[in-house]
């Protein structure tokens, strides 16, 4: 029997990126008073040298916003620009660096502290009266606050009711300089799940993931009543104690920053989240599901300063004192923008295995194989993009170097590079990190705002997004996990042209017939 | 002398290095027990 | 090193004995490698877990040494680990794990 042909109708269409938003907030206080490395070592080791030392080691909005690693996060400068400044970056701060940038900007926690009380719906957060007069002023002359937003700033109370509520409710005390300038209270007297601790963390990724929302929507010239779902991938979980991770932190957050039309839900993934909440997103778009999808997450507290001991022993700032966020436009085919390639996805799966060699196959080799395209073909590959002025005074290596060398070193090994090509592969297909330790944030999703602009311009003609994650973190797996996609450039709609009526008809009619005849045979 | 044979192994690897499973693979015919595998990750 | 691992060396320790273990890592890096090394023999250097101020003088090797390369089996280890003999700086970790254990290595 003859067989059928297969006819495409529709599923052509592509999901480009047509807007990635990133934004800093200078929290010095937070460091010391949340960072879970500080919490932790006021519990083993209350007098410590660490925690006295610490304090003078706290940077200053200005030297924060100078930071050549942080203005490149938020699209100052690009990664190849930063590689090429001079180290330390902390020595070398960018001059006249300015609060707004291309993709987003740099807070300061004061103004954060308002945004963190606009997203509470529940009265949980309060503010001293003239730390709210002062900051509230400052706060309404930012281009993205909304009147609506900027009303759900309450006025203050008082600086006695703050230290009762710290000192004997069971507060999260918000400080400015070592001075309590509010509270966050706990939203249950029982339910640990409720804790302050847990609602000032939540409110923070949910602040900061506001934030990125405001800026995607200001940048990207899509209209917000346009957007139909948010996906939030961030690794904090909001719930009491009868549904621990319910979630949903997408919606919370399309709420405030203005997304009438969305709803959502949470991708959990730990560091790998972005990226799955990326190809999730696309998906979506490309099956005509939505026209518009949000891929956005704000960023942890609770890695705030997490190195900081051995950036306080060898004298260094402490540089993780940024909170991150960022939010990413999907949007259906609009012959312009680089879209994400759905068909050579890389998946760490079940049965890859943990060893080196297993995961970097799985997430680079194979996809690429099915593709008919080797390792040297893809012009820049963004792993983990940590910026490693951070993690390597604490002992954990330059990480996108490493990713890369691992990469190259796949390369060779399949004999798709020579072994002394290994350095020059990594100069002309990686790139120096940058992105702060803030778990889901730096894993992939940094470059693809980068990416997007160097395919529009014809500077790469391809890219790879890899994202991993240490799921045993969890303990509920000792298995690792990543994804990985492409991006490439548009080469505009018109290369998506359906087959045109008549073309169609005359197909299905030669089918038909030949479908008939082959019955007629059998028949006999 | 072996230095594994008949000896108890603990294994503590490197998300970024050497991952736990993986060293534990390694162990299988060198004569040693694994008696615990963990893998950290620093960032 | 992570305390609760630093528990599990603790216990362990005393339940086969410190003679009977040997602890091998898969550190990224020769600083990690040499701290967590230290550890294991002279105790917890940062003094953030159980292991602070324990001299347990346990054999610890990083599995990309040759003493531990030349138990395994080849196939195995090109398979899981050879890649990785491009990527990590061996010489550094060798170093490290090397100058820990000449100071502090009881067996």
């Amino acid at each position: 029997m003859t067989a059928l042909p297969f006819i495409f109708l529709g599923g052509n269409m592509k999901s480009v990126i047509t807007w990635a938003s990133y934004v800093l907030v200078h929290t010095p206080d937070m460091v010391i008073a949340n960072g879970s490395t500080q919490t932790t070592e006021r519990i083993v080791n209350p007098g410590s040298e660490y925690l006295q030392q610490l304090p003078k080691h706290i940077r200053s909005y200005e030297s924060a916003l100078s930071y050549p690693p942080n203005r490149c996060y938020i699209g100052d400068i690009t990664p190849a620009e930063l590689g090429a400044m001079e180290q330390p970056y902390y020595e070398n701060g960018i001059e006249n660096a300015e609060r707004f940038s291309k993709f987003g900007e740099i807070m300061p926690q004061d103004e954060f502290y308002l945004l963190i009380q606009a997203c509470d719906s529940f009265d949980l957060v309060f503010l001293e009266e003239n730390f709210v007069k002062t900051t509230k002023e400052k706060l309404s002359k930012h281009p993205l606050m909304r009147e609506d937003i900027l009303n759900r700033i309450k006025d203050g109370t008082s600086k006695e009711e703050i230290e009762r509520f710290i000192n004997e409710e069971h507060a999260e005390g918000l400080y400015i300089k070592g001075e309590a300038v509010g509270f966050v209270k706990r939203a249950h007297d029982v339910d640990t799940n409720l804790s302050a601790h847990i609602m000032l963390e939540n409110l923070v990724s949910k602040a900061s993931s506001v934030l990125s929302l405001l800026h995607t929507m200001d940048k990207s010239g899509v209209d917000p009543s346009e957007i139909e779902y948010v996906i939030e991938c961030s690794e904090e979980a909001c719930g009491d104690m009868n549904q621990r991770g319910g979630g949903n932190f997408a919606k919370a957050e399309a709420e405030i920053a203005g997304l009438l039309n969305a709803t959502g839900s949470d991708l959990r993934g730990f560091c790998a989240a972005p990226a799955h909440a990326m190809v999730t997103a696309a998906s979506l778009v490309k099956a005509g599901t939505f026209k518009h999808v949000i891929v956005t997450a704000g960023g942890s507290t609770a890695k705030l300063g997490m190195n900081g001991k051995d950036h306080v022993k060898k004298g260094l700032p402490v540089l993780e004192d940024m909170v991150a966020g960022f939010s990413i436009l999907v949007s259906r085919d609009d012959g312009v923008n680089p879209y994400i390639d759905l068909e050579h996805i890389g998946r760490h799966t079940v049965g890859t295995g943990s060893s080196p060699q297993a995961v970097t196959s799985s997430l680079v080799l194979h996809p690429l194989q099915s593709a008919n395209l080797r390792i040297p073909d893809i012009d820049k590959y963004a792993a983990e993009m940590q910026n490693p002025e951070i993690t390597k005074p604490a002992g954990a290596g330059d990480v996108p170097l490493a990713n890369f060398k691992m990469i190259g070193a796949l390369a060779v090994k399949e004999g798709q590079l020579e072994r002394k090509e290994l350095n020059s592969f990594i100069e002309k297909h990686g790139m120096q990190g940058w992105a702060p330790t803030q778990g889901h944030i730096p894993s992939g999703v940094p470059y693809v705002g980068f990416a997007r602009e160097a395919l529009l311009s014809g500077e790469i003609k391809n890219a790879m997004i890899v994202g991993k994650g240490s799921l045993f973190l969890g303990r509920l797996t000792n298995l690792f996990d990543g994804i990985s996609f492409m991006m490439l450039p548009n080469k505009g709609l018109e290369e998506e042209k359906q087959f045109d009526d008549k073309k169609l008809r005359l197909m299905l009619a030669d089918a038909l017939r030949k479908f008939a005849q082959s019955l007629g045979g059998e028949g006999e | 002398m072996s230095l594994l044979e008949d000896k108890k192994v603990i294994i503590v690897g490197d998300r970024d290095g050497i991952p736990g499973p993986a060293i534990e693979a390694c162990m299988v015919g060198t004569g040693a027990e694994v008696v615990f595998s963990s893998t950290e990750c620093f960032v | 090193m992570d305390l609760e691992n630093q528990k599990r060396v603790m216990e362990f320790a005393e339940k086969y004995g410190p003679e009977n273990l040997v602890i091998i890592l898969g550190s990224a890096e020769g600083e990690a490698a040499g701290i967590a090394a230290e550890t294991v023999t002279a105790g917890d250097p940062t003094f953030a877990g159980p292991l602070t101020g324990v001299q347990l003088g346990l054999r610890v090797y990083h599995v990309c040494e040759e003493e531990i390369k030349n138990e395994i089996d080849p196939d195995i280890y090109d398979e899981q680990i050879s890649m990785m003999e491009m990527v990590l700086d061996i010489d550094d970790i060798v170093s490290e794990m090397t100058a820990i254990r000449d100071e502090f290595c009881k067996y």
